[in-house]
């Protein structure tokens, strides 16, 4: 069921349940940045409308900033704000920003140590119709292995507003992850805020037989798969991993240790990503049988998510069955 | 503010400048590895700006007041940290250290390691973008002070450059000034072998930036260009210096080869010596 410490939207599971994209909680945190902090400075590279940073160009123009499509100069520009005492958020599609700038990133903001904030846009085959160029399904390999870079994927719009102003507080890099659809809200007001590092475990059970970890929008279709697996008899736990960076290894160990069978599921590619994080931790800390949910090793293609879903072998589905899988490793 | 420079500022300068040839060419040579030419070229332009341009505090490296200088083409370090070094900001001793285990003057400059650099470089066509930043963060705190960025010419084959002189060409940054290290040569060659670069005045200029070409080997005109960029208030300044990579020594002088490596013991005996002579010829000289 789902973790009644925490408050989660009991509309989640109804046909209806409330949707809004987490570039919404972006720009929404920014908004609410911007007349709390004076030193929150916007860039982007020609995206404003898309990254949702229109509406706090629009009240606070002096503090936002048109950088046109030359993402590496956005990038370094935000890294020279960063090191004078201001708080640059950079926004743009992933694949561009870190994917285009990556090196400009990795010199100017984070070896440089610099207060950039990168908000990397369109995440994943969520992107849908406008195809695998624009589909960034590698985003958290490029930057989880940045040296002392945070790396947040929120899992729905009010976490991304959470994320998006919590960042602020501290001095230093980070890139949050952002996807365009509108998706399931899965936190409520009156969810606790996680400190950045810790996980949440979403769904609870008795005896549990598995643990899915997963990040972004699917922890929606991990909970689906939950509640599918439920009905069947199968107890599981479902986490959401939201700081990819710092990494709540305790979390993964205590849950590997108590359940002795993990499944990851992410929209990225498993080689870098959410699959390949925990399998570092678990080969290292304790060996665990896993099954990764998430891009093989393939890139996307233009479709609807449902679709997209189904061909990729992400679909509720395919999590119930990786799941009866990774049991059956045990 | 600047001081007036007189014949015996410019002597005084002349001296340093060589000083710090001299200082390069020994952490070079302990070093074993790093770029002999660049900062040979470019050591009259960095003792002018720490010498008697820029408004600064070796002491206070931190100063908020302080002019920025960055360094895009982070390769040539080795004459920011000797000057810097003259200037104050560290024991002359510590130049030794370069690119050794455990020194702060790393092989490409890194801010967080010393005090002073404003920003971290070396891959190329970065810095620029920085200091628009840096810039755009001073506006918005109504500070004045100048902001300096150096750049390299072969670096203007990176996209990010041309992308950030649009953004400064846009902004028109005033207290902006660029000056470009006009040396001719890159790794694999002559610039305009590899991949021309010219006109450079002209693309500057459509860019939309105030633009002077200048000999940088000549404090003279460093300084008047930089006084020059001073009083220009209606758009950012690039001076183009055009300099002699591996300035002061004879079988360096304009030879690509010596972008990237530094002196053997015979050639760092010779590359001395003969700066030594031009060090002489500088202290008597008449002005």
């Amino acid at each position: 069921m789902l973790n009644p410490d925490l408050n989660l939207n009991s509309n989640i599971f109804k046909e209806d349940v409330e949707k809004k994209a987490t570039r919404e909680g972006y720009g929404e945190g920014l908004l609410e940045l911007g007349e709390e902090n004076p030193n929150v400075i916007v860039l982007t590279a020609d995206l404003a409308e898309s990254t949702k940073v229109d509406k706090f160009a629009a009240k606070y123009p002096n503090r936002f900033i048109e950088c046109g499509v030359a993402e590496q100069n956005m990038v370094a520009v935000a890294s020279g704000l960063g090191v004078s005492g201001k708080i640059p958020y950079a926004s743009s599609y992933a694949t561009f920003s870190p994917g285009k700038n990556w090196e400009t990133f990795r010199t100017t903001a984070v070896y440089n140590f610099s207060n950039v904030k990168l908000a990397g846009h369109h995440s994943g085959l969520m992107t849908g119709p406008d195809g695998a160029t624009h589909q960034a399904t590698e985003d958290i390999a490029i930057t989880r292995c940045l040296p002392t870079l945070k790396v947040f994927s929120p899992t729905d719009f009010l976490e991304a507003k959470r994320i998006t102003k919590k960042v602020s507080e501290f001095y230093g890099p980070v890139y949050i992850r952002l996807t365009r659809e509108k998706t399931p809200m899965i936190l409520t007001e009156n969810t606790p805020q996680a400190n950045l590092g810790s996980n949440q475990t979403f769904w609870v059970s008795d005896n549990p037989k598995a643990t899915i970890f997963s990040t972004g929008y699917m922890v929606y279709y991990a909970l689906l798969a939950a509640a599918k697996l439920k009905d069947d008899g199968i107890n599981i736990y479902v986490v959401n991993v939201s700081s990819i960076k710092p990494t709540d290894t305790k979390d993964i160990i205590e849950k590997a240790q108590e359940t002795g069978a993990i499944v990851s599921v992410e929209d990225h590619q498993v080689n870098g990503g959410l699959g390949s994080m925990l399998s570092e931790v678990l080969a290292k800390e304790r060996p665990t049988p896993i099954e990764m949910i998430g891009m093989q090793d393939t890139f996307g293609e233009s479709g609807n998510i449902t679709e997209l879903l189904i061909k990729y072998k992400m679909d509720t589905d395919s999590i119930v069955s990786a799941v009866k899988k990774v049991i059956s490793r045990k | 503010m600047i001081s007036d420079l007189n014949d015996q500022k410019i002597k005084f300068l002349e001296e340093k400048s060589n000083k710090a040839r001299e200082l390069v060419i020994e952490m070079l040579l302990q070093a074993g590895s790093g770029h002999s030419a660049g900062p040979l070229g470019m050591a009259d332009i960095f003792t002018t700006l720490y010498f008697h341009v820029m408004n600064h505090m070796p002491k206070n490296p931190e100063w908020d007041e302080r002019d920025r200088l960055i360094l895009s083409n982070g390769h040539i370090c080795p004459i920011r940290y000797t000057v810097m070094a003259l200037a104050g900001y560290f024991p002359i001793e510590e130049l030794k250290t370069l690119r050794k285990f455990g020194s702060r003057l790393q092989g490409h400059p890194h801010r967080t390691a010393l005090p002073g650099l404003e920003t971290t470089s070396g891959p190329l066509g970065e810095g620029l973008s920085q200091a628009a930043g840096m810039a755009i963060a001073r506006d918005l705190d109504n500070k004045k002070y100048h902001i300096y960025t150096i750049v390299s010419d072969g670096e203007f084959e990176e996209g990010n450059s041309w992308e950030a002189m649009m953004f400064i060409g846009k902004n028109k940054f005033q207290n902006f000034t660029v000056i470009m290290d006009r040396n001719n040569i890159q790794i694999d060659g002559r610039t305009e072998d590899i991949m021309p670069l010219e006109p450079l005045v002209d693309k500057c200029k459509a860019f939309g930036l105030h633009t002077i070409e200048i000999d940088g080997n000549n404090i003279r005109e460093i300084n008047d260009a930089i006084m020059e960029a001073k009083a220009v208030t209606e758009k950012s300044t690039m001076i183009i210096a055009n300099t002699i990579p591996g300035k002061g020594v004879d079988f360096m002088e304009g030879n690509y080869l010596w972008h990237g490596k530094p002196p053997n013991q015979d050639e760092a005996k010779n590359a001395l010596q003969q700066l030594r002579v031009l060090g002489n010829k500088i202290e008597h000289s008449d002005n």
